[in-house]
């Protein structure tokens, strides 16, 4: 029996699973507050208040998570909830009394609730070794990490700003870190592995040499065979090969690692969004926990905490102070690799005698 | 427990700690031999320092073109269970709405077909599902379909639009985000299910400028919601937060990017056309000041991650664009420049970078849109001006 394939039905009207409360008051809202860290609640002009409470999760979950949460959702608020951009769950409540056992019953579950306001959100992240081929680290282990020791930014605000982490295993930035307050991102040192065998077998030598933006891969004959060969010297270690050509492997458990940039937002208040600049070229790969990687971290967050002034994110404070001032407060040592040699470099390059003596 | 003899010292040192561990949730579902061998393998990449996973290889569901990603182990005879192990990227609702039976449905879906492992949610805003064999994709389509869902976009298509929360609990939200986002997928399941352009081209949607799903620095066409006329101003309520300590002086005035705001102790006043939409002393005061009434949003054009030519953010291409039902605006906009980014873009060239290379001003002649100041931070610093167009213009 041929049955009809059911096909470009696109998602579900996400109108059905809007809770009452939303439906009647769409578009009339008239103002929200923070009660608590991770608990809103949203004041419609009919006067209907739409309680919401957030907690944050691993983003990775099993379904066996996913039934608790629904259950959850069943026993306090009609069974609606929904997630964040940052991989947090909310659940939606109509009655204020049930957001003291829900909470309790969140955390008894291992799930923190918090997120909100000038703290530190949920982390934006990759696959990493999970279930990436390209990644020069782990995602989901650093975040982890890193989200134990600024455990207590997550369920408080206390910060002069929010705080937005992210995370991407390497340059193709999946989680499009490039904006964040403080960006971790792995990073490759080294040119591609060939697998000369594989290669013909495997890849088309013509796309394979157009996939390199800097014109470092080269059509070559190897031992009798269809290859390439890569200059070394033009190599910015992108992995774009890799992607185009599996036989091009751009991992390396040697030389792999992670980098952290700072002073990104992708926010129009205030000042306008910016890329999150890099401070620290590298830092070794230590799994299971990431100890250098996760006391860079916390050491940044520090001097932000102690020196920016109130609403002043990562960026602007960074702007205000200059950037020679951050890599004393942050005990960076500075290194001639944050100094940029990409296109248009020049302009990131001080040309003013206005410097801090 | 189906966990006692598995040996993966390194990972449990990741289930210490108050944060949820990741390692915690794929041991809950350890019932499942591809979640067993997905923590075996993850234990020796955390022994070697490598991923353990290889790409290549084409898989998907009849008729498409994206939606799964194939992923295969590199060591399928140490983890058999993970030999095959597919990605499918599952379309979201707008704004990650749920409600239980949906969700319920969904997790059975996925504990008959695959793993029982997910991400909620990818970075693009799908539901991803981790780790299916390549027998297990069509059946699992049609389940999901069936219950009304359907896959997202992968390759050089249409990925998967997303958008904030909007209206659904906004008050900032200057336009219908939820809504817009479901009728712009709805619009191109074709471009987002068959992929068919140079590279990937994706939409977000934010309503309001603080931007909460980060459009302005990861998608080709970022829709931003603004206002055209006054903010709006409760001055009581000023007064209260002056009263529980806004230091409106400091906090307010001075903050503003444009001193556009004054202060004289009782109220406050805001010289509007000065007013850049910047959201500061509305997040501030969310009780006291709300966007103006004539609303709709700004819409800017090729944002991207660095693969390849380096990370951009979006630029300006509609200052302000009223957000009718139906969008026919926005696309227009959109199939006009996929004409000409899909007639002239190279392989693998996001339009960010498409129009880097032709130049704005060419690019902007192309598609038959004005250029205005708004689009340019400033003009440009140097004399090299490819004037030979313009004359033989003057000529004819």
């Amino acid at each position: 029996m041929v049955t009809q394939r059911i096909t470009d039905i696109g998602p579900p009207d996400y109108r059905q699973f809007l809770p009452p409360i939303v439906k009647a008051n769409y578009g009339k809202w008239k103002y929200h507050e923070i009660l608590q860290p991770g608990v809103m609640v949203h004041v419609a002009e009919s006067g209907d208040k739409l309680f919401t409470v957030r907690a944050g999760s691993p983003r990775l979950l099993s379904i066996v998570t996913i039934r608790k949460f629904a259950d959850l959702a069943d026993k306090y608020t009609g069974g609606h909830l929904r997630w964040t951009s940052r991989n947090n769950v909310e659940f939606l409540l109509t009655d204020e009394a049930n957001i003291e056992p829900l909470k309790k019953e969140l955390q008894e579950y291992g799930f923190p609730v918090g997120g909100t306001g000038n703290g530190i959100s949920n982390i934006v992240h990759t696959q990493g070794w999970v279930h990436c081929h390209s990644s020069a680290t782990d995602a989901s282990g650093v975040v982890k990490a890193i989200m134990d020791e600024v455990y207590p930014h997550f369920t408080s605000m206390d910060l002069p700003a929010k705080l937005r982490i992210a995370f991407a295993c390497c340059l193709n930035m999946c989680g499009a870190v490039h904006c964040s307050d403080i960006a971790v991102l792995g990073i490759h040192r080294t040119a591609p592995t060939i697998n000369h065998d594989d290669l013909p077998k495997m890849c088309e030598v013509p796309t394979l040499v157009s996939s390199c933006p800097t014109g470092a891969i080269r059509p070559a004959t190897v031992d009798g065979k269809a290859s390439v060969e890569v200059e070394k010297e033009q190599c910015m270690y992108c992995g774009n090969c890799y992607t185009v050509c599996p036989a091009m492997q751009i991992n390396n458990a040697e030389t792999d690692g992670i980098s952290i940039w700072v002073g990104g937002k992708v926010s129009n208040a205030r000042s306008k969004p910016m890329f999150s600049k890099l401070v620290i070229p590298f830092i070794p790969n230590e799994p299971p926990r990431w100890p250098g990687v996760v006391d860079a971290v916390k050491k940044i967050i520090e001097v932000y905490a102690a020196g920016a002034r109130k609403h002043e994110r990562m960026g602007e404070w960074i702007e205000r102070i200059g950037w020679p001032k951050f890599f004393e407060l942050a005990e960076i040592p500075f290194s001639p690799l944050v100094i940029d040699d990409f296109k248009h470099a020049g302009e990131t390059y001080n040309r003013t005698t206005q410097i801090r003596h | 427990m189906a966990t006692k003899d598995l040996k993966i010292p390194l990972l449990e040192e990741l289930e210490k700690g108050p944060w949820p561990s990741f390692v915690t949730e794929i041991k809950k579902s350890a019932d499942n031999p591809m979640a067993r061998d997905t923590l075996r393998q993850l234990e020796k990449s955390y022994e070697d320092k490598i991923s353990h996973w290889k790409h290549g290889g084409l898989v998907g569901v009849m008729g498409y073109g994206g939606g799964v990603i194939g992923r295969y182990s590199d060591s399928p005879e140490e983890f058999p269970e993970v030999k095959e192990f597919h990605t499918y990227r599952v379309n979201q609702p707008s704004g990650w709405f749920y409600n239980t039976e949906a969700l319920r449905t969904l997790c059975d879906i996925w504990e008959k077909h695959g793993s029982g492992l997910t991400n909620m949610h990818g970075s693009t805003g799908d539901m991803i599902f981790l780790g299916s064999t390549t027998e297990a994709i069509e059946p699992c389509f049609a389940d999901l379909t069936e219950a009304g869902f359907d896959l997202g976009g992968s390759g050089s298509d249409v990925r998967t639009p997303s958008c904030c929360v909007g209206p659904g609990r906004c008050e900032w939200a200057c336009y219908d985000t939820l809504d817009a986002c479901y009728d712009i997928t709805q619009e191109f399941q074709d471009e987002l299910h068959r992929p068919a352009f140079p590279y990937k081209f994706k939409f977000k949607f934010s309503g309001c400028p603080n931007d909460c799903v980060a459009s302005i620095a990861r998608s080709d066409m970022s829709v931003i919601g603004t206002w055209k006329d006054n903010i709006q101003i409760n001055q009581d309520e000023v007064a209260n937060y002056a009263k529980n300590g806004v230091d409106i002086e400091a906090e307010i005035c001075e903050l503003c990017p444009t001193k556009c705001i004054s202060w004289n102790g009782k109220t406050i006043s805001i010289d509007n056309s000065n007013c850049v939409k910047c959201m500061h002393c509305i997040n501030v005061m969310p009780k006291a000041l709300s966007p103006g009434k004539e609303r709709g949003a700004t819409i800017l054009i090729g944002a991207k991650a660095p693969i390849i030519g380096g990370a951009l953010l979006a630029t300006v291409f509609v200052p302000f664009l009223e957000m009718e039902e139906g969008y026919e605006d926005l696309k227009e906009l959109a199939e006009a420049l996929w004409d000409f980014w899909g007639e002239y873009g190279k392989n693998r060239e996001r339009i960010g970078e498409f129009i880097q290379r032709v130049g704005l001003a060419n690019f902007l002649d192309e598609i038959g849109l004005e250029p205005i100041p708004e689009m340019i931070a400033h003009p440009r610093t140097n004399p090299y001006i490819f004037f030979e167009d313009e004359l033989e213009e003057e000529d004819e």
